[in-house]
């Protein structure tokens, strides 16, 4: 009952409704539906930004690179070494795991402008190391014919609407573990973090571990979008973890709205479909939105989902002071006619004359 | 012998333009305190602004690269009032996002004037000259001098002169240099404008020898981004050192071991001073 009161809750409900019902609208449209899912994967790779820049206030620009190590270990091992979807999409999420935990431990000696840095740095080597050996990835040929997942009779993944649920399923998992953070102990801990290092460690906040987790669990998420865009797309080239990937990726978190729940989500599907709609002349297509990510860092640094968190707090702070204004109101009729209307009243001016009543 | 000298010029040039181009980001993390990613984006803007004028409108080639210069300048300067200004108060983070908007709108930019194909600048200095056996082509040796005058140029600019010194004392006193009368808005004006008059000077310089494309500065923006990490973020002499090192360990690596390792040389660089020392090697710098 109490999660229905709540807007936040109630929004990004909403939006994940809208999104699983897509497959009605698109049924027919094949390249659509392949549109969303691609997006969708793209979110769930958004989501691990999320925590490490969100939450944890690092910027890390490795992301474009996990994602390509998830797609290529899934994409190589069902083609050259014939793996079934399933074990190399689970062998590629504990890869990345391991090397993201690894390159934590080196990249959380830095801080701040150092440590995006040295994961564009980390990104980089992976986008080389992935465009260069070829004996292994296929350098430029990319990957060819990726398997789906099996549906062990049950379900046919070569549709495109069980490919949908299939992502539009991990999606969700994405989304509550982010939900979970942010409600835990945890996320407290991250935010403390991104609100002041110095005073988290001072107050007994292990920062170092905390901020290896965020890392770590951030370049697992960013495995999973790979590994799922693989089998989506069927064809994986270096540019799966190429740089403009990671800025892609930070373009989606900043219009949804960073270390919001419902952020990523949104901004990932708003941003594809203007991709979509640019999608004539693609290489211009920064030409505008190089000039909007600047302007919204500009004037809307906290995305779509921060504004309207924003306005459901201030609104509910009005709210409340309504509330206690009401009630000495009625206790004590002294006749205070004079006192403001909520609307007109500003809410410093709504404190003092409550406390004034009393 | 000879290979090795050949390539000793070589990783000189190279030097010369690493320097060039890193000494205005180090300047610019100096007064803004921001890593400005959108620096490699400045290099191909100077690089194909001074084509335009040397092969499409047939300046001469030091005019061309004066005239880039300059425009980029105003480039900078721009770049200063219009992105970083407004951002001089928020987090760290939204600098470097709105710098990547800056450097995919140069990139978008440049594709749609003058397409994403490689292009060859024609440079009218030819020739070469003869150097213990070793055939040193005399592009190279104009990079070599131009640097060193360049870098000379600026060492006394921000040594002696009143606007340079601005810049130093900004860097060592934000506030204190506010409290003498020093405009940190004018200083920081100033400074984005050097470090893309700077880069454009380097991708001049350089551009004959590469080819020019659109993204021709992401590969560079690593590398100048390894070598002021190197030499400590901020520091002067640091970039100038770092840049020389890099570029004759990246010249010698790809000659005697492998162009893939030549490549990467800047990479393991950077993953090994941050691992072992993360200030770089002239730690005085910038205290955070």
């Amino acid at each position: 009952m109490n999660a229905l009161k709540n807007p936040r809750l109630l929004g990004t409900f909403a939006v994940v409704v809208l999104i699983g019902a897509a497959p009605a609208v698109f049924a027919g449209e094949n390249y659509a539906m392949r549109v969303i899912t691609v997006g969708m994967c793209a979110a769930i790779a958004v989501y691990g930004l999320n925590i490490i820049l969100g939450f944890t206030g690092q910027l890390s620009l490795a992301q474009g690179g996990f994602f390509g190590i998830g797609a290529y270990g899934v994409g190589l091992l069902t083609t050259d070494y014939d793996w079934s979807f399933w074990s190399a999409f689970f062998v590629s999420v504990i890869g990345t795991a391991v090397i993201g935990y690894l390159c934590g431990l080196i990249a959380l000696r830095t801080k701040d402008e150092y440590f995006a840095i040295f994961t564009m740095a980390i990104g980089f080597i992976i986008f080389l190391v992935i465009s260069r050996w070829e004996a292994v990835t296929h350098a430029h040929s990319g990957v060819n014919n990726v398997k789906f997942p099996e549906g062990a009779g049950i379900v046919d993944f070569s549709s495109p609407i069980a490919m949908f649920y299939l992502v539009f399923l991990v999606l969700l998992i994405c989304i509550y573990i982010t939900h979970a953070i942010r409600r835990s102990s945890v996320g407290r801990t991250l935010l403390t973090i991104r609100t002041s290092e110095d005073l988290a460690d001072a107050i007994g906040v292990r920062v170092g571990f905390s901020k290896q987790l965020a890392f770590a669990a951030s370049a697992v998420f960013g495995g999973i979008g790979g590994g799922l865009y693989a089998t989506v797309v069927g064809f994986i080239g270096p540019d799966a973890a190429s740089i403009d990937k990671t800025f892609e990726f930070l373009m989606f978190i900043l219009v949804g709205g960073m270390g919001t729940v419902a952020g990523p989500l949104l901004g990932s599907m708003i941003v594809t479909f203007l991709f979509e709609l640019f999608q004539d002349f693609q290489a211009y297509r920064f030409i505008v939105l190089g000039p909007i990510i600047v302007a919204l860092v500009i004037f809307a640094p906290r995305g779509i989902i921060g504004y309207l968190g924003e306005f459901i707090d201030r609104r509910n702070r009005r709210r409340r002071l309504a509330g206690m204004r009401r009630s000495p109101k009625e206790t004590g009729p002294d006749g205070r006619s004079a006192a403001p209307t909520a609307e007109t009243m500003t809410e410093s001016g709504a404190g003092t004359t409550s406390e004034e009543t009393k | 012998m000879t290979l090795f000298i050949q390539q000793l010029f070589n990783g000189l040039a190279l030097g010369g333009v690493y320097c060039l181009a890193a000494i205005g980001l180090t300047l610019v993390f100096g007064v803004l305190r921001i890593p400005n990613l959108a620096h490699g984006a400045l290099y191909m803007l100077g690089a194909y602004i001074t084509y335009f004028f040397l092969t499409t409108l047939g300046v001469p080639y030091i005019a061309a690269i004066g005239i880039a210069a300059l425009l980029l300048f105003v480039v900078g300067v721009g770049l200063e009032r219009l992105v970083f200004h407004p951002l001089r108060n928020s987090p760290h983070t939204h600098h470097m996002i709105a710098a990547v908007g800056a450097m995919f709108f140069f990139q978008a930019l440049a594709q749609a004037i003058w397409g994403a194909d490689f292009r060859r600048m024609k440079t009218p200095i030819t020739g070469g000259l003869d150097i213990l056996g070793a055939e040193i082509s005399a592009q190279r040796i104009v990079i070599i001098v131009t640097a060193v005058i360049v870098l000379a140029l600026l060492a006394w600019f921000i040594k002696r002169s009143i606007h340079g010194q601005t810049i130093e004392a900004i860097e060592q006193d934000r506030i204190g240099a506010s409290l003498v009368g020093i405009s940190p808005s004018m200083v920081s004006m100033l400074t984005l404008g050097l470090s893309a008059l700077l880069a454009t000077v380097a991708a001049g310089l350089v551009a004959p020898i590469n080819l020019l494309s659109p993204t021709m500065g992401d590969a560079l923006n690593l590398k100048v981004f390894a070598i002021i990490i190197l030499g400590g973020l901020g520091s002067l002499p640091g970039a100038i050192v770092g840049g020389f090192a890099l570029a004759l360990a990246e010249t010698m690596t790809a000659t005697y071991i492998s162009s893939a390792v030549g490549e990467a040389v800047a990479f393991i660089v950077l993953v090994a001073v941050l691992a072992i020392k993360p200030t770089g090697l002239f730690t005085k710098a910038v205290q955070r």
